[in-house]
């Protein structure tokens, strides 16, 4: 009887265990959210993409619809490269969506906003959005502000 | 002054040849796992008493250690008013640092020196020597079980650790300072990472384990047998395993989490 206990014991643990894990990867992590949904890629070329990093967000409207999942720089056009990956339930955006990056509050992470455009044929993978709006640096809006005010 | 070099050298000479059987002991004890995994009764009774019976300590430490990041972190984060960050901020140092530094401490404490404790009794009453008598292998059949048992406790127990602990963080965070409970979860999830930081964390609480569970075992097997020898034994356990934990810990999170 004691050695049934025991092995009931240890087998709990095990479970709770098992449960702890499942519960760290599911909703702890983005474990969860990376796998159960798939994907369309689509890039965009930036002059300057800021503090931007691959896992940042993409947002339309401020929801989320995809993330990063590449930076590289393009040595032909001599801009950045990002590749978007959209969630494939968000298929609806039109070929002459713009793409900017924006800052989350006034030090928070850079994420790249989508804001769809009018016309009729939608992106698909592979694409390109064309119309894209660089990072602000801080460091040029203020060089321009002390150099307009030395001026003026 | 040569008799102080003496000394020097048989203390270096003593050091080192107890390295060189520490390390046939774990040679030893790695050939025996294979027999506690056929005879895996003897590893579960293990199991029960370095794992289950160290649940409530681990829980309740876990739950409190959560607490305590969440008011900390609420306290420093609500002066640039960055509350919302309280859910990475908790399941960050919980999952890769304190979840697997902490119990391993705690195990340390509570069952590795219950090992020591209890090998070096038992050689001590000579019961390893009568065993090797019968011709069974003390290793293969007292140490390597309890070697398996720890290795298989300690990621879950870890791992328990860390759940109970952000909970904690949530029942202080979100129940009593009155952070947004949506935020407390979309930025954790938003910003831990399934592979470097989870799974990371379980590697980190196995190396923890086989550490733990080599220092307590090979210390109960090489102690003096007399009573002061064991007692002496057991405070070794917990100090060397005490110091291997935090030493690894560093090195680990130098090559997991340096690019970061």
């Amino acid at each position: 009887m004691t050695t049934r206990f025991m092995e009931i014991a240890v087998g709990l643990f095990v479970v709770i265990g098992g449960a702890a894990l499942f519960v760290l990867a599911m909703s702890v992590s983005n474990f969860g959210s990376i796998s159960s949904k798939e994907g369309y890629y689509l890039t965009a070329y930036f002059e300057n993409i800021g503090g931007l990093k691959v896992r940042s967000a993409i947002t339309v409207s401020g929801v989320r619809v995809g993330q990063i999942s590449d930076i590289v720089f393009d040595p032909e056009r001599l801009q950045a490269k990002v590749t978007l990956r959209v969630d494939l339930r968000h298929n609806y955006f039109s070929s002459d969506t713009a793409a900017s990056i924006y800052t989350a509050g006034l030090l928070g992470e850079q994420y790249i906003a989508l804001e769809p455009g009018a016309e009729d044929d939608t992106l698909s993978n592979g694409d390109e959005i064309e119309f894209t709006q660089s990072a602000v640096v801080l460091e040029e809006i203020i060089s321009k502000f002390i150099s307009n005010a030395s001026s003026g | 002054m040569l008799d102080w070099l003496q000394n020097v050298g048989q203390k270096g000479l003593n050091v080192v040849e107890s390295l060189g059987r520490s390390a046939l002991f774990f040679i030893g004890v790695l050939e025996g796992i294979g027999v506690a995994l056929i005879r895996f009764r003897l590893t579960l009774r293990e199991i029960h008493s370095v794992g289950v019976l160290s649940l409530v300590i681990i829980a309740v430490s876990g739950l409190f250690v959560g607490m305590v990041l969440g008011l900390q972190g609420y306290v420093n984060f609500a002066k640039f008013n960055a509350e919302e960050s309280l859910g990475i901020f908790v399941a960050l140092s919980l999952v890769r640092e304190l979840g697997p530094v902490v119990t391993g401490l705690l195990y340390a404490g509570r069952a590795g020196s219950a090992l020591t404790a209890e090998i070096g009794l038992m050689k001590t009453t000579e019961q390893l020597a009568s065993m090797e008598m019968m011709a069974v292998d003390p290793i293969r059949r007292i140490i390597a079980p309890r070697f398996l048992a720890g290795i298989i406790s300690m990621p879950l127990l870890a791992a328990i650790f860390s759940a109970v602990g952000i909970l904690g963080g949530y029942f202080v965070g979100v129940g009593l300072l009155g952070v947004d409970s949506g935020s407390y979860w979309s930025q954790m999830q938003a910003n831990v990472d399934f592979s470097s930081d989870i799974i990371n964390g379980v590697i980190k609480s196995v190396v923890f384990g086989i550490a733990c569970n080599w220092i307590a075992l090979y210390e109960g097997y090489d102690a003096i047998p007399t009573a002061e020898g064991v007692s002496r034994a057991t405070t070794k356990t917990v100090v060397r395993s005490a110091l291997a934990i935090l030493a690894l810990d560093f090195v680990l999170t130098a090559l997991m989490f340096s690019d970061i």
